[in-house]
């Protein structure tokens, strides 16, 4: 039984993974972040990782909503900061363990999905995209305005770690952004995931192909809502502060740009540029002044080159379609792996 | 507190409404959703603080170069960055928003961060209804019409405004009918960040010159635009004003209301976009395809 399920693992590595340059790269991605803690336990290093992976979660939810579904969401750090002082609260006043407040926390964050999402249904395109823009705004308000309960400025300090090792913390972070990427990953390969993508394209033929777009729609800005509130729930824990930084225009900026920076309407596309771009601004921190502005330029030439985004760009140059039966090939083969029809 | 109110949300209603016009300007003819709009009148008020404290001009001369400087730098930068990604929508708009980014990070590299300030352009001031009013203040709102006014009679008097009338309208016709569409474009991002510009030199004196004091009114001159109606001007220019006053009337009557003033003003867009989803002047498209 065991040599059996050992070999199917063999066939599935050797037919599906080892033929395809782009998987090739995901699975030496999930090892090398796996494995990294064996090699070297810098706890900069770690601290990195763990916020590029906190970060990762939140650009994917963002994709997953206005990638997916055309949503353009501006104000995404809603979500997060509702996960962040959700959580906090919970924990500092319920004294519930990290544990338990993040889920909750997440919840509150689906709720506040909810809560947007059925007065934004009514609009599209660019009103969606700028009204979106204020919702974190008005809570930001909401926040400075009552102290007593959210810590105005200073906010909500003193929170507790998921783990106290910095190790067992780097593990549980990369592996929930592991497992929570895939998830939203599969959320976007699964029938839903086809009509969100379908709702992108072209909303009017998915209704009168009698789908219930609404439906669809709300539940879009939900699990985005989910993924984003869970991100904001690990910051705040991780940081061990929720402060109104976390409903920042810059945030919600941050997030569009990591995800057409990646390309969109792939998941992996925000996560892998998440994982390029976040170190490169803690790289440069070497020429402090300059930092923002670097960044900045990075961007705007890369854009000029790959305006699809930088991953979906490698990735074409990589592989092809087969033009008969639409499987994807490396780029060096005479013929389709799956049909033996001649590329190009 | 009357004359307070009135006064706050004419000069903010003024602000939102020059922004705002350019930004449905630029929006409506060339389709691009310009971040960087706001960042464009920081860099103004900039111009005007070093043209007069570090060189000692007079201040309109200053208003005058900073006007230019922006407007050449703004058409340089969009054909450089903006201009060859224009069909991908997205990308267009995250390389304004990097701009946006660029433009705050490269003041703060000149300038620091440090709180700095411009001299009226006409000093002094008068007592109306028990309350301070500096001529700054009329200067504003007097060259808020006077401009809006002119750029009114631009569009529906020349041929160029026509032509740039028509290319909000349907860009492909009118690139048919022999208008070079880039060219208008260009045109229009140069008028409009000629605007922004504007706005900038007449609202320096007012308030704080720094690097980040792009973000509030950005986001104000967004929900002007969106309440108003995409591309509808006139909309735009009504809805700048409801703002202003609703964040004036924040501001001067609820206690907190200066953390409030943004979160109200904005409730009060989504309000209305509840029940007229296509803003106060806009028109609503049937289903687009």
């Amino acid at each position: 039984m065991v040599r059996y399920w050992l070999r199917k693992l063999l066939v599935i590595f050797q037919k599906e993974i080892l033929v395809l340059p782009s998987r090739m790269a995901v699975l030496v991605f999930f090892l090398l972040l796996l494995g990294l803690p064996l090699v070297s336990d810098d706890p900069y290093l770690l601290r990195i990782l763990i916020l590029t992976s906190i970060f990762a979660i939140f650009a994917a939810s963002w994709d997953l909503l206005s990638g997916f579904t055309g949503q353009v969401n501006f104000g995404h750090a809603l979500f997060f900061g509702v996960g962040a002082y959700a959580s906090a609260i919970l924990h500092k006043s319920a004294h519930l363990p990290p544990g338990a407040s993040i889920p909750i926390g997440a919840i509150a964050a689906v709720l506040a999905g909810l809560i947007i999402g059925i007065p934004c249904l009514r609009l599209k395109g660019t009103y969606l995209a700028l009204t979106t823009l204020a919702f974190p705004i008005i809570l930001m308000g909401v926040v400075f305005a009552f102290p007593s309960i959210t810590g105005g400025e200073l906010g909500i300090s003193g929170l507790q770690r998921l783990a106290r090792s910095n190790q067992a913390n780097y593990y549980i972070h990369v592996i929930a952004m592991l497992v929570l990427c895939t998830s939203m990953w599969k959320i976007t390969d699964s029938k839903m995931g086809i009509i969100f993508h379908a709702i992108r394209e072209d909303e009017l033929a998915v209704k009168a192909a009698g789908i219930n777009t609404t439906r669809y729609k709300l539940t879009a800005f939900c699990l985005s809502g989910l993924f984003a509130g869970i991100a904001g729930g690990l910051y705040a824990h991780y940081m061990r502060i929720a402060g109104p930084s976390c409903l920042e225009v810059g945030l919600s900026f941050q997030v569009v740009i990591w995800c057409i920076f990646g390309g969109v309407v792939t998941i992996w596309g925000p996560v892998g540029a998440v994982f390029f771009l976040f170190p490169l601004l803690e790289l440069f921190r070497f020429w402090p002044e300059y930092r923002m502005l670097m960044f900045a330029l990075v961007i705007l030439i890369f854009l000029l080159y790959m305006p699809e985004g930088i991953f979906p760009w490698i990735r074409d140059k990589l592989e092809n379609d087969c033009p008969r039966c639409k499987v994807r090939n490396h780029a060096a083969r005479k013929t389709c792996r799956v049909c033996a029809a001649p590329m190009h | 507190m009357f004359a307070d109110i009135l006064i706050t949300g004419l000069v903010n209603g003024s602000t939102y409404a020059l922004l705002a016009v350019g930004f449905s300007l630029i929006f409506g003819v060339a389709r691009i959703v310009n971040i960087a709009h706001t960042a464009f009148y920081m860099v103004a008020s900039y111009c005007i603080y070093t043209a007069t404290y570090k060189f000692g001009l007079h201040p309109v001369v200053g208003m005058l170069i900073g006007v230019v400087v922006v407007t050449v730098f703004g058409v340089v930068t969009y054909r450089i960055f903006i201009a060859p990604v224009r069909e991908h929508e997205a990308v267009v708009l995250i390389a304004t928003i990097a701009l946006a980014m660029a433009l705050q990070e490269g003041m703060l590299l000149m300038f620091t961060g440090d709180y700095l300030s411009v001299p009226h352009l006409i000093p002094g001031f008068t007592i109306l209804l028990g309350v301070k009013v500096f001529y700054q203040h009329v200067l504003t709102f007097a060259a808020v019409v006077v401009i809006l006014g002119g750029l009114h009679v631009f569009l529906s008097h020349t041929r160029l405004g026509l032509a740039i009338r028509a290319t909000a309208q349907d860009r492909e016709v009118a690139n048919l009918m022999g208008m070079n569409e880039g060219r208008i474009a260009t045109i229009t991002v140069g008028l409009s960040l000629a605007l922004a510009a504007f706005t900038g030199a007449v609202i320096a004196p007012l308030s704080i010159v720094e690097p980040f004091m792009w973000l509030h009114p950005l986001i104000m001159m967004m929900a002007a635009v969106v309440l108003g109606g995409l591309g509808s001007m006139k909309g735009s220019f009504y809805a700048a004003y409801i703002l202003g006053f609703a964040e004036a009337i924040i501001v001067f009557t609820v206690p907190m209301g200066a953390f409030l003033k943004g979160s109200v003003a904005l409730s009060v867009m989504i309000l209305v976009l509840l029940v007229r989803p296509e803003g106060l002047f806009g028109i609503a498209f049937e289903e687009e395809r």
